[in-house]
């Protein structure tokens, strides 16, 4: 998958959705589905864009683009639950069903109820599970088990902060079908990788807004660019928005856990002061229901606690770290990074095992 | 698109097995020198690691064989250099000429410069000051004083030079001198030179900083005469070089690495299985570095294709001495350890080494541009300044 390629992809994710969020996060509001600008998604392929070249996708770096867009433009349809569902249907040699995918993908571990994702699966609520109203509900439970089709016998509809369905569903019965996944997919992890994706294209724009609103508005005489703290806010917001790209540009290219623990990690701990420091620059008319805002710093406040927080991963992360005392540490923290090689022949990035978690 | 990327850049072939080399050749050199690891770049000055180094190739490693470089690309250099800097090795010597001086005379030296001083960097053996702070020109660099005026055959130059680095045991300086008005940018009329620090009219003087170390001095220059050629490129190109220098020192993998000797030290106190709050300390510590050392490969990546990252360097100098800062707040609550004074980074103990760091600690967000220096080049970069 060339960079090319993935500039390309990356720019008819970012048309439509620059066209299209809007007027879907309004139909949402209303409680609509916004269907118009799911079809566009749908029919453009852009849902298949992370699976590898061979399978007609465009490698794992190019989905993350597609929902960096996706999370620039605040695109009101489940566009990471859809992606990470074809991309788990792939792995799990099956063809993805047609329209929304979501996907139950709690930790192995911790903060959830554990679903047994075999074919005996008797009574479970499963909370929170993005678009379930209107998605196919597929589960993938710890790496090692399976990916299951489930059959939801009631939805109980939920909100995140940024009013995004977050739905709990009730399961009775075995799932339709229950598909082998091999065992180092980590469906939690891509789902977090995603999330931190979409982290990053929101924080983008609230520092194009924040830098906007800091040339225009004028106090004291001078705009409010001009004024050092203002300045030094914005240096903040753009560096935090820059550590959260380059951990996740890094974790798709390692293509491990560890890079997607690490990108979800120091996303989710960006947010919350990129969110922050846009509010302090925007003052009062910034924490109105009427300025745009709050789009995206909603997404920001719930994204961040989504497929795991900071201190959740933070957690995971320390205790590989920490497997193999201090003298292990700087190799391991190398072969965690483990960068693509240059091709002797053309030079350019093998990235070809990027759907590889 | 708004803010900045760092692509990850693609590495070059057999980096494994360099990198596995300099470790082999870390843990030899580690026994026959004697050495303690102290990951902090501007501890130790050990010569003869340096010339140990040299002979291995891995000084001046991108410069053209003919000048005693060996043509490697910049992202292999990287390897090299953050393998030396983890491991703690002494690289305080030669650090800054192979970092930037080498390559400045390598750009806008003469022929015999690049014949007579850049070998001898690349052997170890030559060591370089930098010439740019003043006592009144700190972080605003246009307003130096140093004066340097034509004579019939060369220049003569008077002038103050603070916070000199290794000007007490290094052979050159290159020094930010004013040669012409300021004009109305500030930036013209800078230019920069090659001062033998063993020349008439030098006086080299220590300042001890507040750890009680002799590391950077005060340099006066009263009527010192150097012929012509020591004019590092046009004259008037002194803030453009200056730039480009910058950039190099504050995006290098020592911007990110200077406490990692501490916080191997946290995760070897923790034990294999720390308990949750310390685990969850030690991973918030590696989320960070995992993405500085993304960002800082990315500068090399940058460089190694020729562009001149200024502002994606102020963001890796920025975030990552804030987090290596972060890294002896960490260690120091974690463990609990109280630092002692009057050691060095390499005494044996913890409280040793963690009591140097804490002393150590203010220099990492001043030298190389202040922190809030690099905030500005950063808001500059997002077209609000």
């Amino acid at each position: 998958m060339s960079d090319e390629t993935a500039r390309l992809v990356e720019q008819i994710a970012d048309d439509l959705f620059a066209a299209e969020s809007e007027a879907a996060r309004e139909a949402l509001v209303q409680n609509r589905w916004p269907q118009r600008i799911w079809q566009i998604f749908a029919e453009t392929g852009l849902a298949h864009a992370a699976l590898p070249e061979e399978a007609g996708g465009a490698g794992l770096a190019a989905g993350l683009a597609v929902l960096r867009a996706a999370g620039r433009h605040a695109a009101p349809i489940p566009v990471a639950e859809t992606m990470i569902g074809t991309l788990l249907c792939h792995r799990a040699g099956a063809e993805a069903p047609d329209g929304p995918l979501t996907l139950y993908a709690p930790p192995a571990g911790a903060l959830a109820p554990q679903p047994e994702v075999q074919d005996d699966i008797v009574a479970a609520t499963l909370p929170r599970v993005p678009w379930a109203r209107i998605a196919t509900v597929l589960a993938v439970g710890a790496p090692g088990q399976g990916l299951a089709f489930l059959k939801p016998s009631n939805v109980i509809e939920g909100a995140n902060l940024a009013g995004e369905p977050r739905d709990d569903v009730a399961v009775s019965g075995p799932p339709d079908r229950v598909l082998p996944l091999p065992p180092e997919v980590d469906g939690f992890a891509l789902m977090a990788l995603a999330r931190a994706a979409q982290l990053r294209g929101a924080m983008e724009q609230v520092l194009a807004m924040s830098l906007q609103y800091a040339s225009d508005r004028v106090q004291f005489g001078r705009p409010l660019k001009r004024f050092q703290a203002i300045q030094h806010y914005l240096a903040e917001i753009a560096g935090e928005a820059a550590a959260t790209g380059a951990a996740v540009d890094a974790a798709a290219q390692a293509s491990n856990t560890f890079g997607f623990a690490a990108a979800k990690a120091r996303a989710s701990q960006a947010a919350g002061t990129v969110a922050r420091l846009a509010h302090q620059v925007h003052g009062a008319i910034g924490y109105t229901a009427e300025h745009d805002l709050h789009h995206w710093t909603k997404r920001l406040w719930a994204w961040r606690d989504e497929c795991g927080n900071e201190a959740y991963w933070w957690q995971g992360l320390g205790a590989h770290a920490a497997q193999g005392g201090g003298a292990a540490l700087w190799p391991a923290m190398v072969a965690a990074s483990g960068s693509a090689v240059e091709e002797a022949a053309s030079g350019s990035a093998v990235a070809e095992e990027g759907d590889r978690p | 698109m708004t803010g900045f990327d760092f692509p990850p850049p693609a590495m070059p072939p057999g980096t494994d097995a360099l990198r596995a080399e300099v470790r082999a050749f870390l843990a030899d050199s580690q026994e026959a020198l004697g050495w303690r690891p102290d990951s902090d770049f501007g501890s130790d000055w050990s010569a003869a690691f340096s010339c140990a180094l040299g002979a291995r190739g891995w000084i001046g490693m991108c410069w053209p064989r003919r000048y005693g470089g060996h043509e490697r690309s910049a992202l292999e250099r990287y390897v090299v250099i953050e393998e030396l800097l983890a491991a703690g090795a002494p690289v305080y010597a030669h650090w800054v000429a192979d970092r930037q001086s080498g390559p400045l005379l390598l750009r806008f030296g003469t022929e015999e410069q690049r014949q007579t001083i850049l070998p001898r960097i690349a052997a170890g053996e030559c060591y370089f000051a930098i010439g740019m702070s003043e006592p009144d020109s700190g972080s605003d660099l246009a307003s130096v004083r140093t004066r340097a005026e034509r004579t019939a055959d060369g220049w003569r130059i008077n002038g103050t030079k603070v916070w000199t680095s290794n000007a007490h045991r290094s052979q050159y300086m290159i020094a930010l001198c004013r040669t012409g008005p300021a004009g109305e940018s500030r930036h013209e009329g800078l230019s920069q030179f090659l001062i033998d620090l063993e020349a008439d009219g030098v006086k080299v003087s220590p300042i001890v900083n507040l750890a009680g170390k002799h590391d950077f001095n005060e340099c006066v220059f009263e009527d010192v005469v150097i012929p012509a050629d020591r004019l590092i490129g046009q004259e008037g190109d002194g803030w453009r070089q200056v730039t480009g220098e910058l950039a190099l020192e504050r995006s290098g993998p020592e911007r990110i690495l200077s406490t990692f000797h501490l916080f191997a030290a946290l995760v070897e106190a923790a034990g294999p299985e720390p308990e949750p709050r310390l685990a969850e300390a030690i991973g918030r510590l590696t989320a960070e570095f995992y993405a500085l050392r993304a960002m800082s490969l990315a500068v090399a990546g940058q460089l190694e294709k020729g562009e001149l990252p200024e502002v994606e360097a102020a963001i890796v100098k920025d975030m990552g001495t804030r987090f290596e800062a972060e890294v002896v707040e960490t260690l120091r609550r974690a463990v609990p350890a109280e630092p002692v004074a009057g050691g060095s980074a390499n005494a044996p103990s913890l409280e040793a080494a963690l009591g140097a760091t804490v002393l150590g600690l203010p220099s990492f967000t001043l030298r190389g541009g202040t922190n809030e220096v690099l905030r500005s080049i950063i808001a500059r970069g997002l077209g609000v300044r």
